[in-house]
């Protein structure tokens, strides 16, 4: 871990006598993407304002390159970036717009242009930029934002809920614009979601805010695979999400690599075919079975020997917890508990179908350093 | 009608014949009353700013107040200024009644309500981030208040416009803490009425089609301003 970019230290803000924020201590190192998820109303937008320093908290300190901000707010606000969930342009045209924090710092005009001219290229709208940005659709004028926020080259960028009014395939056109640019520039990044897929897909670390508060901090499969308390769980859904690595893909059949073991998936994939990806398998599609049985006929494509970790009951259902070389989670009914007398040690198959898993594809960020 | 028609070439008589105390008169008027705006401007977007991107408790009060402002008579304005300027009142040691300066306070004073309420609704009007975002780009506190004035200046420009119309035409205040003195704080309204009750209609017709033709160029001026579009 490279040291702190960026960093907030007992962090309580109020409003109307109310905590909405109450954060100990979330730091964000250098070139790192971190992806706060939570709920609405969680307190994820107040951290971003927060942290660009357009509200000031009730107590707790903001620090940058480890040390405190105290003043000269604006020096610190020049070099970041903040792009919001609305484009919030200015009535001028897409270039004046993605060069108007540039001009704000005094970059002379030259220089200005060619910067603008590269992001409004970088995120394919340098045709618009004659055009008045009252006339670009949601998806044009979130482009213009995020074009105008990475112009400016900030060593923070802060991220609150950029995609989250745009149509599905817009938003995931975006995403990997902005997923390539940020690979490119290195960026120190923090980026807010309600969405824990976008998280999934962009962050580097994972924190999942509820109720204000910081619940939990780690690499996104760690995060997803423990969550640190039933609301986490619940908000996250729980799921089996494991780091893995495609091995071919033969007519739309994905092999995947996870911790030496080997999973089929049918997960209809975009972009590059091969690299990384998060393995996601929802805990109700495994099936599980006694690991003596002889493999019957079945379309279920994945079937791997496991060692039961830990049950847990609740209701009518109980949470199984295997090691299948990976940690993988399987939601069974109390009578298949009883039948199959599962306890931890047990040895099982457990089987689901290709079309259960779902691939998330992860730019290999951390491998390529660029500068 | 005769007379109406009299009154209009008369004006057009005293403006192209270049006579000397209908200029001055015309002169007064404006600088008078474009120096009550900008006074007007400067005080209305400073409380506007603060209303509209503070919202501070109490502020549907303060514009209910504002808005009360915007029917202020200019008769009382007038009535108040005199008395506070008048030799034994407060402000009596500025020696400021029966000169141009009096008029342009007791304009600013009629101007500001409306500018700030006008003022206020305009700023309201923009997305109520917009101020974080355009601070979040690293504009500081001026840029971000020109950057804000210039997202809403068609209906900024319109409550300059209602201030200085407001200002130029009163005519109450402006005798009460002007005196209506010859060469010194006689403006076209003031000048009218004053031949008006003297029975010469048509110099009166003519001041008034001057003041007319004036406020038109101005308003034409800002309207144009407010409507030129920079992105096609």
């Amino acid at each position: 871990m490279t040291q702190p970019k960026m960093g907030v230290r007992g962090i309580v803000v109020e409003r109307a006598g109310h905590h909405i924020l109450f954060v100990e201590e979330l730091d964000v190192s250098s070139g790192e993407v971190l992806a706060v998820v939570g709920p609405n109303g969680a307190g994820k937008s107040t951290l971003i304002h927060v942290l660009a320093l357009l509200e000031r908290p009730s107590a707790g300190e903001v620090l940058f390159d480890g040390q405190p901000v105290r003043d000269g707010l604006l020096s610190y606000r020049r070099r970041m970036a903040v792009v919001f969930q609305e484009p919030l342009l200015l009535d001028a045209t897409v270039e004046s717009n993605v060069g108007s924090g540039l001009a704000l710092r005094g970059v002379p005009r030259a220089e200005r242009a060619h910067r603008v001219r590269r992001w409004l290229e970088r995120f394919g709208i340098a045709a618009l930029a004659r055009r008045s940005a009252r006339t670009l659709s949601g998806g044009e004028a979130q482009r213009v934002s995020l074009a105008r926020a990475l112009a400016l080259e900030p060593e923070v960028l802060l991220l609150d809920e950029p995609f989250a009014a745009l149509d599905e395939p817009t938003r995931q056109a975006l995403i990997d614009d902005l997923d390539r640019a940020l690979a490119e520039t290195g960026t120190t990044v923090v980026f807010v979601s309600h969405d824990r897929a976008e998280a999934l897909r962009l962050g580097d670390r994972v924190a999942v805010i509820i109720g204000g508060r910081i619940r939990q901090v780690g690499p996104p499969s760690q995060v997803f695979a423990a969550p640190a308390d039933e609301e986490v769980a619940a908000f996250l859904g729980v799921e089996t999400i494991v780091p893995g690595r495609i091995r071919a893909v033969e007519e739309g059949l994905a092999v995947v690599e996870v911790s030496g073991c080997r999973v089929e998936a049918a997960s209809a994939l975009e972009g590059p075919s091969a690299g990384e990806v998060l393995v996601c398998l929802r805990p109700e599609d495994v099936v599980l079975s006694p690991a003596e049985d002889r493999p019957a006929a079945t379309s279920a494509r994945n079937r791997l020997p496991s060692v039961v970790r830990r049950v847990v009951r609740s209701g009518a259902q109980a949470r199984v917890e295997l090691d299948a070389g990976f940690p993988l989670v399987a939601l069974i009914t109390k009578q298949s508990l009883e039948e199959l007398s599962l306890e931890a040690g047990s040895r099982v198959v457990a089987s689901f179908k290709a079309t259960a898993v779902h691939l998330i594809p992860r730019h290999a960020r951390r491998q390529s350093p660029s500068g | 009608m005769e007379l109406i028609w009299d009154g209009i070439r008369e004006a057009f008589r005293l403006i192209f014949t270049g006579n000397a105390e209908v200029y001055e008169i015309a002169l007064l008027s404006l600088t008078v009353s474009a120096a009550a705006t900008g006074i007007a401007l400067v005080i209305g977007l400073s409380i506007a700013s603060f209303l509209a991107f503070r919202a501070p408790p109490g502020r549907t009060l303060a514009l209910s107040f504002l808005n009360l402002g915007m029917a202020l008579p200019p008769v009382v304005v007038g009535l108040v200024v005199a008395v506070m300027l008048w030799r034994t009142g407060p402000l009596g040691q500025l020696h400021l009644l029966y000169t141009p300066a009096a008029i342009v306070i007791a304009q600013a004073v009629i101007a500001t309500p409306i500018v700030t309420a006008l003022s206020v609704v305009a700023l309201q009007t923009l997305h109520p981030k917009l101020r974080l975002q355009v601070l979040a780009l690293g504009a500081s506190r001026w840029q971000a208040a020109w950057l804000l004035f210039r997202e809403a200046r068609l209906p900024l420009l319109a409550a300059v416009m209602a201030g200085f119309g407001a200002a130029i035409s009163e005519v109450g205040a402006s005798i009460m803490v002007g005196g209506n003195i010859k060469g010194s704080t006689r403006t076209l309204t003031t000048a009218t009425v004053l031949e008006t009750s003297q029975g010469d209609f048509e110099t009166a017709i003519a001041l008034s089609f001057i003041l007319l033709a004036l406020v038109y160029t101005v308003t034409l001026t800002f309207t144009i301003i407010q409507q030129r579009r920079r992105a096609s």
